[in-house]
């Protein structure tokens, strides 16, 4: 819209360019940006996927050392099954009456399967934390943010009530299983679990359950 | 339609600057829900794509690189380890891929010479990792080697079969790798604590 206007001089300065407002048809420019726009909404991933952060026990190289003894009172298995069953039972098995294997219960992924059971188990520290954080949202504790997650960790370590899970899962489990476990855990807010290989008798006692169900039309 | 035409400029450049584009990874995955809200982190990472056919892909600081310009380093370490001598432009082609990558080491130079997306698809069979030739282990070496702060990601597919990430916390584990991340995709969840009282 620049316009250079050159004043001619002696010839009656009267002279002036008409100014004419200059129109143009901005009508593919705005098919362009709105094809633009499209493309880009199309194509941009918003949401940034989120992660879990998850520990593995050491792994035992040295044949002589032992694995951590744990109390079995505590301790609960909890063993994925196939077709997104769940399968558990308390304490402990010994290898050794692998006979006399006691039956394994069945659960599902719902909010009234495992959810109920580890709630139910985990119930001391769970109201901990959830009194813990009720005080912090109606502000009679103030903490920031950044110190909160280590203040609910620090409740998690000091807790010896709750349950020590030990997750095991079955050939035939699938990683969404693993990951909706490891959810489960971090819900219900339990201080000790680990993922662990299922052992050969654990096995036995998968297939035996599978058995005892009625027979559904799979594919394996 | 002056102001509709700024609105629009406007728009167009808000979605220019934030995009990032979501990369065609080689392998369709579908990723379980969680509740964790931690984001995945931008940099210092290594992500193992596992597809739900059992296949392994390995990607380094997701997209493009960073100024420290891991991935070719990662690339001549391997090439030492397996005898390959890579040129700068198989590098910088190594640089620049987008996506996660499933190249047995042997076919590496092939892939980084052909241009055609279809072909190199079909070139993606996945990392092998037998204990014979256990190529991811490799690479898990070579990407700590080169960055010693690298994180290890695993993004997997819900129908994925577990021994699929059994093997890979094996090598994991093996090379001391203990703390690492699942790529999950955000969903509420509620207890009702009061339930459990009674």
């Amino acid at each position: 819209m620049a316009e250079i206007i050159q004043a001619e001089k002696g010839k009656g300065g009267k002279k002036r360019a008409k100014k004419i407002l200059p129109h143009m048809d901005m009508t593919p420019m705005v098919d362009l940006m709105m094809l633009l726009i499209t493309f880009f909404m199309l194509t941009t991933s918003m949401s940034k996927p989120k992660v879990m952060d998850i520990t593995l026990p050491d792994k035992l190289t040295d044949p002589n050392q032992e694995a951590p003894k744990i109390s079995a009172s505590r301790t609960l298995n909890i063993i994925l099954g196939p077709e997104n069953k769940l399968y558990w039972y308390p304490g402990a098995v010994k290898p050794e009456d692998f006979n006399n294997l006691p039956p394994l219960m069945e659960t599902d992924y719902s909010a009234d399967g495992i959810r109920k059971l580890l709630l139910e188990r985990n119930k001391t520290l769970a109201r901990k934390i959830d009194d813990f954080n009720k005080e912090v949202i109606s502000g009679k504790i103030e903490i920031s943010q950044d110190s909160l997650q280590g203040a609910i960790r620090h409740l998690k370590n000091v807790d010896d009530t709750g349950p020590i899970v030990l997750i095991k899962a079955y050939k035939e489990a699938n990683y969404g299983n693993f990951v909706d476990i490891l959810d489960e855990m971090n819900i219900c807010g339990i201080a000790r679990f680990t993922p662990v290989d299922i052992a050969w008798y654990e096995e036995k006692m998968v297939e035996t359950a599978k058995s005892a169900a009625p027979v559904s039309t799979s594919s394996n | 339609m002056t102001p509709m035409v700024d609105t629009f400029a406007v728009i167009l450049i808000f979605l220019m600057l934030t995009a990032t584009m979501s990369q065609p990874e080689p392998a369709t995955v579908d990723t379980p829900f969680s509740i964790s809200e931690k984001p995945t982190p931008d940099f210092n990472t290594m992500t193992f794509l596992l597809s739900p056919d059992g296949k392994v892909f390995m990607n380094f600081d997701n997209g493009p690189d960073t100024l420290l310009k891991y991935r070719p380093k990662i690339l001549i370490e391997m090439g030492k380890r397996y005898g390959i001598e890579f040129t700068e432009a198989e590098q910088r082609e190594f640089e620049k891929y987008p996506s996660a990558m499933g190249v047995p080491i042997m076919q590496i130079k092939e892939f980084l010479a052909n241009r055609d997306g279809n072909a190199r698809k079909e070139m993606q069979v996945g990392l092998p990792m037998d204990s014979a030739d256990n190529q991811l282990a490799m690479w898990i070496l070579c990407a700590r080697q080169v960055n010693p702060n690298i994180q290890a990601v695993i993004k997997g597919d819900s129908k994925t079969k577990f021994p699929v990430l059994k093997k890979v916390l094996d090598i994991l584990q093996e090379k001391n790798v203990k703390r690492f991340s699942l790529i999950t995709s955000l969903e509420a969840a509620k207890i009702n604590l009061e339930e459990i009282q009674q």
